[in-house]
């Protein structure tokens, strides 16, 4: 068996135990936090009989391994169940919900990604020249100015000022055709990508120098290959491992962090799905969030490795 | 030495210099007490108060220079913890592979794939917020990903012959890691420090937002940008100094990381 | 010049020259713009109601937690939505009287203790089945009886019977309550066929529109009912945006993304107003922004701690610096002018030396720890932060913790014996006072426990003299004012605005934001 689909076997079956720890330990969580769902629904607004009264129908006076086991039985059985504040079944609103946040991810890292590595193989090909530094300075203000007033300016100048974008998300439907959904989430898809661009960037420019001090890299400049081929060809390919992993950050991030982003330009994505059920201790969609999140987690960096392992030939073929 | 030191590498050193001592000598330099209300609500730049005023009448300056303190303080420490604990455990994990590997890779999976919000409101409400645990939970959450990368870069080391070479001369593990692995993982991994501390600065106003940072009336950098945010729309500069002190901070230590790279790949006896 | 300022504009109005050539035409002829403004929406307005168009609003408060569940419904989206698809018994008036919605007409017994209400003949629900005194009686039912989880179950504790008598509906009272139709004017208390007892979630009522998309949190989309009785509901389509973030709402609000939004930041409000196409409207209502403090409860059991807090904080200021003077100076009682029956009092000013001296004579020498949090009011840590100032000019020593903004509500506030907090305010003083000051209160959140303020309270209700009736809620106030757990610094105004596609909009509605959310049934798209 190559040493690739070995890995993959045992890192799936390992993923699935990690799931089954990260369930516990968000149940647990939840359990700890202060507060529970039927106090969070009736709020100020509430008496004490019309929390009593709620908590027995939402079963919330069963021990909590009990509770946990019942869940844990639904999900085996591929039923995520339904929600405890709004009674809809999880699967179908959270998976419309993961639709709109991966479109959204799909787009920024689309656009960021090959842009990241691009800035990074000129960053390095005009090292310590204007361009470098340029590339360099504006990465580094963009990924260090606070996200929400990134977003702030730009809905500001390109939204309401000049209005050659929608200042907010609010016309995206997720039934509507691709360019009207591309129209309504063009902004957010600026921000991200500003956002995540620097981090990516430099790590490319990082690992890139790294492997350019190499013996090879000079035998292939005495042969007098260009600048950039040796770059491309040569360095780069011997650098892919901790672009990779910084990428696969990245992307994770799209995915599980984008909540700010989301609240800011009004985009119904899981972040904002998430964050409301937390606040109203919805445990069973908190659960089904956590899980969906933790899969993302563990299924990009097993992609990171096997992508690590794929471009080291030594790691490919161990001795 | 110091006429090597290259113009942009110094403007990095002088700022972030700078931005150290300010946030040593705070109580000395500002000219105003942190949570004194001293005149309206943002108020424009004038002869005393030199930024301005805040969203409630503070002098911005005041504010700055204090916050300054705060988010220096928490974002260096937190960055020590997070690059000590993850790079040993990643050099760890890549140089002594089988189930030590297994074992610190899967746990890290797991810390990583819970979402980092529930993790801090979990953590944070049920130790009390104080500084100390703040930093040691930032640093904490933050090592997970620096551990994935040493991990990653230390692997690829691992297998590279001068590496063997080593083992085969039957040099310890220890010696492997300092002395083999260390040096050439240096440079992504310094490139990783400079964004990491500044990552630090914005996790610290992100949990000040949640109402688990920072307490009032101190605050940090970001927590500013985050009061004076309002006022962006319309002109209203107040939230635009406190983010430029954040990215002229980042800018300059990341230049300095630059310079410290550039050094180590010279010391190596490449062609830097 | 009369003439032809009257030319453009009908010619505006009905469409024949744009907003922008009025503007700039009528300002040719020496007219300023805010008085051209002002002119056209007067215009606009004696044109009258426009039927069809979509209308879009951009709310604050929503969660994908909600559900369309009226006894559910906790913020300001939900709350909207019942207005869209359905009615209760009774309504609040635009001058705070009380007038018959889905009830036509009502009557109560000499002593206030049995009411009846006859329902309105002839109308329907949504689904065309017309509307019967049961399913009024199953309403009220499903509100208050033992197994309810409503937000209006405290509201109708006093309910001992409810039952129909051919098409009226009768209630009877466990003890006398001039109010009651205020009470039921509550918006959870949407008739639903059967109660909704069968489907809560349903969105079946007697209202103006027909809820035909619903994804909680995100929008709420509703077209008119064809069917609907009354006059109101003039757009073809009416759809509920949440935005929650303040700057988002402002910025789909500027550029036409939305037609009309609640809660304008007021650091921001007059330079919104800057905009050429935005109007912001301020409507003075109950809400108001308080620090409490547990009269039960060392340091403030003593009344010489509570007097020297209500004397070190800067009533003033707070109003400046907080609510950008869009807002009034509280006076602690919860009650201010909006109110029916109020009576003022002179006002409690900021005095640092009879804070001192208060504070001497208690004794106390220890700090004061105040907790405070984002969501507990909009600025509420810098209102903290203004507080502490303002004591420490009378020597008092007062310390901030900010809590988690998760949580709050259920850790902090109505547990500690220090907070910040809000209160929205009710119809009606006996509402407010029974809601959070009788001792018995389930949200009696100063802890305040006064024998003569009950008495007064009970008594009150069966008052049908009204000036008897307002000298009693005058003495209740001054009680709480000078012995109560609240500090109150100020009454928050709301703030909403509205684009010039949409007219109609009417100042001074009672009650709460948005013309007592009616905004978008009683306004119409105008371009």
């Amino acid at each position: 068996m190559s040493p690739v689909v070995r890995l993959l076997a045992q890192r799936i079956s390992l993923g699935l135990l990690l799931l089954f720890f990260v369930s516990v330990l968000i149940f647990a969580g939840t359990i700890i936090l202060p507060g529970d769902v039927a106090q969070a629904i009736l709020g100020q607004s509430a008496t004490p009989e019309a929390l009593a009264n709620l908590r027995r129908d939402m079963g919330l006076n069963d021990p909590p391994l009990q509770r946990y086991l019942a869940w844990l039985g639904g999900v085996v059985q591929g039923d995520l169940g339904t929600s405890l504040t709004s009674g809809q079944d999880i699967a179908s609103t959270m998976g419309s919900r993961l639709e709109n946040t991966l479109f959204l991810a799909f787009w920024a890292a689309l656009i960021s990604v090959p842009l990241a590595i691009f800035l990074g193989l000129l960053a390095v090909r005009f090292r310590d020249r204007w361009p470098d530094k340029l590339i360099s300075g504006v990465t580094l203000a963009s990924i260090s100015v606070p996200e929400f007033l990134i977003a702030y300016v730009v809905m500001f100048f390109l939204g309401v000022q000049f209005r050659w974008l929608n200042p907010t998300a609010v016309g995206f439907r997720p039934d509507a055709d691709v360019l009207t959904k591309l129209d309504a989430i063009a902004l957010p898809v600026l921000v991200l990508t500003l956002v995540i661009l620097a981090h990516m960037m430099r790590m490319t420019r990082a690992a890139i120098l790294n492997v350019m001090q190499s013996a090879y890299i000079e035998t292939a400049e005495l042969k007098g290959l260009t600048m950039f081929k040796i770059i491309w060809r040569h360095a780069f390919p011997n650098s892919i491992a901790p672009v990779v992993n910084v990428v696969m950050l990245n992307l994770a991030y799209l995915v599980v962090g984008v909540v700010v982003i989301e609240v800011v330009f009004v985009y119904p994505g899981m972040g904002q799905y998430l964050v409301d059920h937390v606040s109203k201790r919805d445990v069973p969609v908190v659960q089904a969030c956590g899980l969906v999140f933790a899969a993302v987690y563990i299924g990009l960096n097993l992609v990171a490795d096997i992508v690590s392992i794929l471009t080291n030939p030594r790691l490919r073929h161990p001795k | 030495m110091i006429k090597t030191i290259p113009m942009a590498a110094a403007i990095g050193l002088f700022f972030t210099a700078l931005y150290f001592l300010m946030a040593i000598f705070a109580p000395w330099i500002a000219p105003y007490g942190m949570a004194e209300v001293v005149g309206d609500v943002w108020e424009p730049s004038s002869g005393n108060h030199l930024l301005g005023t805040d969203n409630i009448g503070r002098d911005l300056l005041t504010r700055m220079i204090y916050g300054g303190r705060t988010t220096i303080f928490i974002a260096t420490v937190a960055t020590f913890i997070s690059f000590t604990t993850g790079a040993t455990f990643g050099f760890l994990a890549a140089v002594m592979g089988g189930w030590v590997d297994q074992a610190l890779s899967r746990f890290v999976d797991l810390i990583m794939s819970i979402p980092s919000l529930i993790f801090a409101l979990v953590v944070l409400s049920v130790m009390p917020v104080t500084i100390p645990v703040l930093v040691l939970v930032m640093g904490f959450l933050d090592s997970t990903r620096v551990f994935r990368l040493s991990r990653a870069v230390a692997a690829d080391i691992n297998v590279m012959d001068f590496v063997e070479a080593a083992k085969l001369r039957g040099e310890g593990r220890i010696w492997v890691i300092f002395r083999e692995i260390l040096p050439n993982a240096l440079s992504p991994l310094v490139a990783e420090m400079g964004l990491r501390f500044i990552f630090m600065v914005l996790f610290i106003s992100t949990l000040s937002f949640l109402g688990l940072g920072i307490q009032p009336p101190a605050a940090d950098w970001g927590g500013i940008v985050k009061e004076n945010a309002d006022g962006i729309n319309y002109g209203i500069g107040a939230a635009l100094y406190p983010a430029v002190a954040i990215a002229t901070l980042a800018i300059s230590v990341n230049l300095v990381a630059d310079w410290i790279l550039n050094r180590t790949t010279s010391l190596k006896g490449g062609r830097g | 010049m009369k003439d032809y300022l009257d030319y453009l504009k009908v010619s505006a109005t009905m469409g024949r020259i744009s907003r922008r050539e009025f503007m700039g035409r009528a300002a040719a002829v020496g007219v300023t713009a805010a008085a051209a403004s002002t002119m056209l929406a007067d215009a606009v307005h004696a044109a009258g109601p426009q039927k069809g168009g979509i209308m879009r609003l951009g709310l604050q408060g929503g969660s994908t937690t909600d559900s369309l569940d009226p006894a559910l419904a906790t913020n300001q989206v939900a709350l909207m939505a019942i207005r869209l698809w359905g009615e209760s018994l009774t309504e609040l008036g635009d001058d705070g009287s009380i007038q018959g919605k889905v009830a036509e007409s009502f009557s109560a017994s000499a002593d206030a203790k049995t009411w009846t209400f006859k329902i309105r003949e002839g109308i329907t629900f949504s689904n065309g089945k017309p509307v019967t005194a049961e399913d009024v009686v199953a309403t009220i039912e499903r509100h208050s009886d033992d197994e309810a989880k409503s937000g209006a179950l405290g509201l109708l504790r006093d309910i001992t019977n409810v039952r129909a008598d051919g098409d009226s509906v009768v209630v009877e009272l466990n003890s006398a309550n001039a109010d009651l139709p205020y009470l039921l004017a509550d918006y959870h208390l949407a008739i639903q066929p059967g109660g909704g007892k069968d489907a809560p979630d349903a969105a079946i009522g007697t209202g103006p529109y027909i809820v035909k998309e619903a994804e909680m949190g995100v929008r709420i989309v509703a077209e008119k009912n064809p069917d609907y009785w009354g006059d109101t509901g003039h757009a073809a389509e009416i759809e509920l945006l949440v935005i929650n973030d303040n700057t988002a709402r402002v910025a789909a609000l500027q550029s036409g993304q939305v037609d009309m939004i609640d809660r304008v930041p007021p650091r921001t409000a007059g330079l919104v107003e800057r905009a050429p196409n935005v109007t912001v409207h301020k409507t003075s209502g109950p809400g108001h922004y308080v620090f409490i403090m547990h009269c039960d409860t060392a340091p403030f059991a003593d009344n010489d701690v509570r007097m020297a807090l209500k004397y070190g904080i800067n009533r003033e200021e707070m109003v400046d610096k907080i609510l950008h003077g869009y807002g009034s100076v509280g006076n602690d009682t919860p009650i201010n002018a909006s109110y029916p029956l109020y009576t003022e009092f002179e006002q409690r000013e900021y005095d640092p030396d009879k804070a001192a001296f208060h504070m001497k004579k208690s004794g106390y020498e220890g700090s004061i720890l105040l907790r405070t949090s984002d969501n507990s009011f909009p600025g509420a840590p810098d209102a903290a932060a203004l507080f502490q100032q303002s004591c420490a000019g009378a020597g008092i020593n007062v310390e901030i913790k900010r809590e988690p903004n998760d949580g709050y509500w259920s850790e902090v506030w109505n547990a500690q014996p220090f907070c910040t907090s809000y209160w929205g305010g009710r119809p009606t003083q006996d509402q407010m006072f029974t809601t959070a000051y009788l001792s018995t209160a389930d949200w009696n959140d100063t802890r305040f426990h006064n024998e003569k303020f009950d008495q007064l309270l009970l008594a009150a209700r069966a008052e049908l003299d009204t000036a008897k009736r307002k000298q009693m809620y005058a003495d209740m106030g001054m009680l709480v004012r000078n012995e109560g757990g609240l500090i109150c610094p100020m009454f928050n105004d709301f703030l909403d605005a509205t684009t010039d596609r949409v007219a109609g909009w009417e100042t001074g509605v009672a009650g709460f934001a948005l013309m007592n959310s009616y905004a978008p049934l009683r306004m119409w798209v105008a371009a």
